[in-house]
């Protein structure tokens, strides 16, 4: 599987961010987009994952299933968390799975065993019946993790991944990438902090 | 199909929790209703000619309310990116969120319909014509109200330009659905004016959908 960009331009309320900008990730790879705030890291994420028009070039992932959009394999991580304060930490995970389409096969005490698992996995199993407005920013970044071991997707956008996590959690969250990226995933991430993996750098912008 | 329940579901245990907002849409319902006589005056006979108007306008207004959360409380969060990436289409994700916005917030304002009827001073028959006409009549509220609800969220403009934009296309449905109360009430052919108030809902269901979808598709960034 490889993710690639050729000569992708974003603009942006008629200005240019970025121009001619190429790119590559392969199965079992990380890039990491580097950049000055305003370089449009955040944009060429969004872009990836369809929620951002391309002004020019293409984005494109060969080797994936035929069926289904790039967008459609892909995870995406935001800055905004996609919890909803009012339901509890297990309903909301149960939500996204349900709605992204993750294993349904399978007894319903399974179904909320896989989901406690996945919490486990980011430290929040003493939290699953609390609302999610009790989070802390951390937690619920922690959450939105769970929710990329929850539904399985090839690719994974990370947008400042490792805001508001604590040092076990960034070295937590390390290994997890790890371990995607071991199963054949791919990762892209905006980053000002180093990953904590071997990532390639993509730098853009930068040019004054 | 286990997405779009899981959508709706959600949807309607979110506004039915706290903060969730789903009863403020029968309470400015109720408000609405009950300053009407102190407006109109004492006169019975006079409330009774108006009050199927009255109770249509108050749903109107009431369903106008509350639609600004239909998505900017998923655009504030980010959900609304994920339901965009996601496998389902997404005019149904648009029409699930749809029905699940309309019985939290529109449902209740047809149920307290008898209820406030009693203050208008309207009878059992004139009541449940009008409840009737709003459970036909509410749905197109909702949907041809969900195009203006993702116009807001893409432009970036919340409540006020939602009512201006939303209204005028609620106007076909409060003057069918006002009809076809009048009608029920003073003996008229009920079935005309009811059927085009079906109509009119089940285009909504239609048209509602695709609109939102596309706005949602091209406006987002």
């Amino acid at each position: 599987m490889r993710l690639s960009g050729r000569g992708v331009r974003c603009v942006r309320g008629g200005r240019d961010v970025f121009s001619g900008l190429d790119f590559e990730a392969s199965s079992g790879e990380a890039l990491a987009i580097i950049g000055a705030n305003g370089s449009g890291k955040f944009l060429l994420l969004r872009m990836i994952a369809g929620l951002l028009a391309i002004a020019e070039g293409s984005i494109g992932l060969e080797g994936g299933e035929t069926e289904l959009t790039l967008p459609e394999q892909a995870h995406y991580l935001g800055h905004r968390d996609a919890l909803k304060p009012a339901l509890s930490v297990l309903e909301n995970l149960s939500f996204w799975r349900d709605f992204l389409g993750g294993e349904r096969s399978g007894a319903k005490k399974d179904l909320k065993e896989g989901l406690e698992e996945s919490l486990a996995a980011v430290g929040l199993d003493h939290a699953v019946h609390l609302p999610a407005a009790y989070l802390s920013a951390g937690q619920r970044r922690r959450l939105s993790i769970a929710r990329l071991l929850t539904v399985r997707r090839p690719i994974w956008l990370l947008d400042e991944p490792t805001n508001a996590l604590d040092v076990a959690g960034q070295s937590l969250f390390a290994r997890l990438m790890g371990e995607h990226l071991g199963s054949g995933g791919v990762i892209v991430a905006a980053t000002h902090a180093p990953l904590g993996i071997a990532a390639r750098e993509l730098r853009i912008g930068g040019v004054s | 199909m286990t997405a779009l329940a899981a959508l709706i579901r959600r949807d309607i245990a979110i506004s039915l929790r706290v903060g969730g907002g789903a009863l403020i849409g029968v309470l400015f319902f109720l408000t609405v209703v009950v300053l009407m006589p102190f407006a109109v005056g004492p006169d019975l006979a006079l409330l009774t000619r108006l009050g199927p108007a009255i109770l249509w306008l108050g749903a109107l207004l009431a369903s106008l309310l509350t639609l600004d959360r239909l998505f900017t409380a998923d655009h504030d969060d980010g959900s609304l990116d994920l339901i965009v990436m996601g496998r389902t289409p997404l005019e149904l994700a648009c029409a699930a969120k749809a029905l699940a916005h309309w019985v939290a917030a529109g449902l209740p304002l047809v149920i307290a319909t008898p209820v406030l009827g009693l203050l208008l001073n309207l009878d059992a028959l004139s009541t449940s014509a009008v409840a009737l006409t709003l459970l036909a009549g509410t749905p197109a509220l909702t949907f041809t109200g969900m195009i203006g609800a993702a116009l807001a969220v893409t432009l970036h403009r919340g409540g006020l330009l939602l009512a201006v934009l939303v209204l005028p296309l609620s106007i076909p449905v409060l003057i069918f659905g006002v009809a076809a109360s009048q009608a029920a009430i003073s003996g008229l052919s009920f079935g005309a004016p009811f059927s085009i108030l079906c109509a009119l809902s089940l285009i909504s269901f239609v048209i509602g959908p695709f609109a939102a979808a596309a706005s949602l598709r091209h406006g987002l960034d």
